[in-house]
């Protein structure tokens, strides 16, 4: 693999410890995937902050490279494992936030923006359209290629820390324009809401594991539309981008190509519920997987004006949308019903069985896919709505 | 009398280091697989459940399972329970980012099925000095 004279420096240590390891990783990673070279990147986003997931070990590799590693370009964080700052209300015990909030506090010295979201698109981590950036955090990379048309593989955690301390990727996968191609062509009826959009993508997901779709069919999506469709794409299967006919910005290079062609009907999309309809009443409803936008919240926040919350019912956004539904007087009301704003973090990535949850209802296919195989909770998956009915029943 | 073999495969980490070989015709998940703690490889029904893999050269074809599985390897260095070196038919991510952050010397792209466990193994850089008595 080709590295510049800077690169090299860095991979004899000339430029520090953590610039030495993350180059390192970064070259074995290009040497696997037959690389020819690194990229600049513009943005990094990092998962793995959960010290559920960390653990001891995790946090003292983060420690070491922390000593004098920092980020060359803008770097956002995914969801810990509880709200940073309200994490006693939410029940969380004082040993694990202790530790969390080591994870949180050693990457805020490398210089990473503590966003807390696995959205950072909506947060101000904004690359454009075709520019190279290492991601990780499966629904947002496939929201980055999708609908922004920036270019990211796949990344871990580490791998995506790697490319944030150096400023660089190794140029393989969907770096490269020929492997932006869609795989599959998918004619679809027109989903209605994020809802509908999800199951489709739980569908599709399984249907072409890490392929990449094309969808037609498609006349109208909001973006936080084709953000419930990426998730659920990018957590069944193992979908890196997908294209929408007429709505995403590469769709259209390829839309004459032809293809193995698939057909899911309205039927098929309708069935997905069925799955998953536990006989169990949920204790805890969540919307918010990927994290809700401001639009979501205000929508959640006029159903709920006036009435009642009877059951646990969180509502997982970002800090920085959470603060503009607070201008806006957004989360007063869903408070003065009874509903939670949670930011920060989501039941996936929270220890919710140690809260006492064994039975949950979401809109959101990947969390619904979560929630029962990494937590073993009884899950139903119901629409927007009817999460909200069910909550104020 | 010992026979050398000479191989040549390609750098992950580099390094030198030596061992006796444990070998695996099976691809190893360290998160869920290994146990951090003593190096005993707990799988049900793996080929090498049982076995330990401290201080060895760990010859096997390539890594699975999980991405936590980098971090289960520094503790294992950390634990001082870690293999002295690792050779892959192919190495993957999970196994590459582990043997970096451990600084344990991996290579790859080297045909497994062409060692013994019990073979004395030296590596140095990119070349595999096997010694079978």
């Amino acid at each position: 693999m080709y590295l510049s004279k800077e690169e090299e420096r860095m991979l004899v240590g000339e430029l520090g410890y953590a610039a030495q390891k993350a180059m390192e990783i970064l070259v074995a990673l290009g040497k696997i995937y037959d690389a020819e070279k690194l990229v600049p990147i513009t943005s990094a986003h990092i998962s793995g902050v959960s010290y559920a997931n960390v653990g001891e070990d995790g946090l003292e590799f983060l420690e070491e490279l922390a000593s004098d590693g920092r980020v060359l370009v803008q770097t956002t964080l995914n969801p810990a494992g509880m709200d940073l700052d309200k994490w006693s209300l939410m029940g969380i015990d004082r040993e694990f936030a202790e530790n969390q909030l080591r994870v949180i506090d050693v990457y805020r010295r490398m210089g990473v923006k503590i966003t807390c979201t696995c959205t950072p698109y909506l947060v101000g981590n904004e690359p454009r359209m075709g520019d190279h950036i290492a991601w990780s955090e499966s629904s947002a990379v496939v929201y980055a290629n999708s609908v922004i048309g920036a270019k990211t593989n796949r990344e871990s955690g580490i791998s995506a820390l790697a490319a944030a301390i150096t400023g660089r990727t190794p140029f393989y996968g969907l770096h490269l324009k020929e492997n932006r191609q869609p795989t599959v062509e998918v004619r679809v009826p027109q989903p209605n809401g994020e809802f509908e959009f999800a199951c489709l993508g739980m569908i599709v997901g399984r249907l072409v594991g890490d392929g990449i779709p094309l969808f037609r069919g498609i006349l109208h999506a909001e973006p936080d539309e084709l953000k419930a469709l990426g998730a659920a794409l990018a957590s069944v299967g193992g979908v890196p981008m997908f294209h929408v006919d007429g709505i995403t910005p590469e769709a259209g290079e390829y839309v004459d190509r032809s293809m193995e062609r698939l057909t899911v009907t309205e039927s098929d999309i309708k069935s997905v519920k069925e799955e998953y309809a536990s006989e169990v009443d949920p204790d805890l409803i969540f919307l918010g997987c990927p994290h809700l936008s401001l639009m979501e919240l205000k929508r959640i926040a006029s159903f709920l004006a006036g009435k009642n919350v009877r059951k646990k019912l969180w509502l997982c956004c970002s800090k920085s949308v959470k603060l503009e539904a607070d201008k806006l007087g957004i989360t007063q009301v869903i408070e003065a019903a009874g509903g939670t704003v949670v930011c920060d973090t989501c039941p996936i990535v929270a220890p919710v069985k140690d809260l006492g949850v064994t039975a949950v209802a979401t809109n959101s296919a990947k969390g619904a896919w979560y929630s029962r195989n990494l937590n073993n909770l009884c899950v139903r998956l119901l629409s927007t709505e009817e999460c909200l009915r069910e909550a104020t029943k | 009398m010992s026979v050398i073999l000479e191989l040549r495969g390609r750098v992950i980490k580099g390094g030198r280091a030596e061992g006796e070989a444990l070998v695996s015709s099976q691809p190893i998940s360290f998160y869920g697989g290994v146990d951090p703690d003593t190096g005993i490889i707990k799988e049900k029904g793996h080929e090498l459940e049982g076995k330990s893999i401290a201080g060895k050269v760990l010859v096997f074809p390539h890594g699975k399972g999980s991405t936590v599985g980098s971090y289960i390897i520094y503790r294992l260095k950390k634990k001082g329970v870690a293999p002295n070196a690792i050779i892959n038919q192919r190495c993957e991510p999970i196994v590459a980012v582990g043997a970096i952050i451990s600084d344990i010397p991996t290579v790859d792209c080297v045909d497994t099925s062409k060692f013994k466990s019990g073979d004395w193994i030296k590596i140095e850089g990119d070349k595999i000095i096997v010694e079978r008595r």
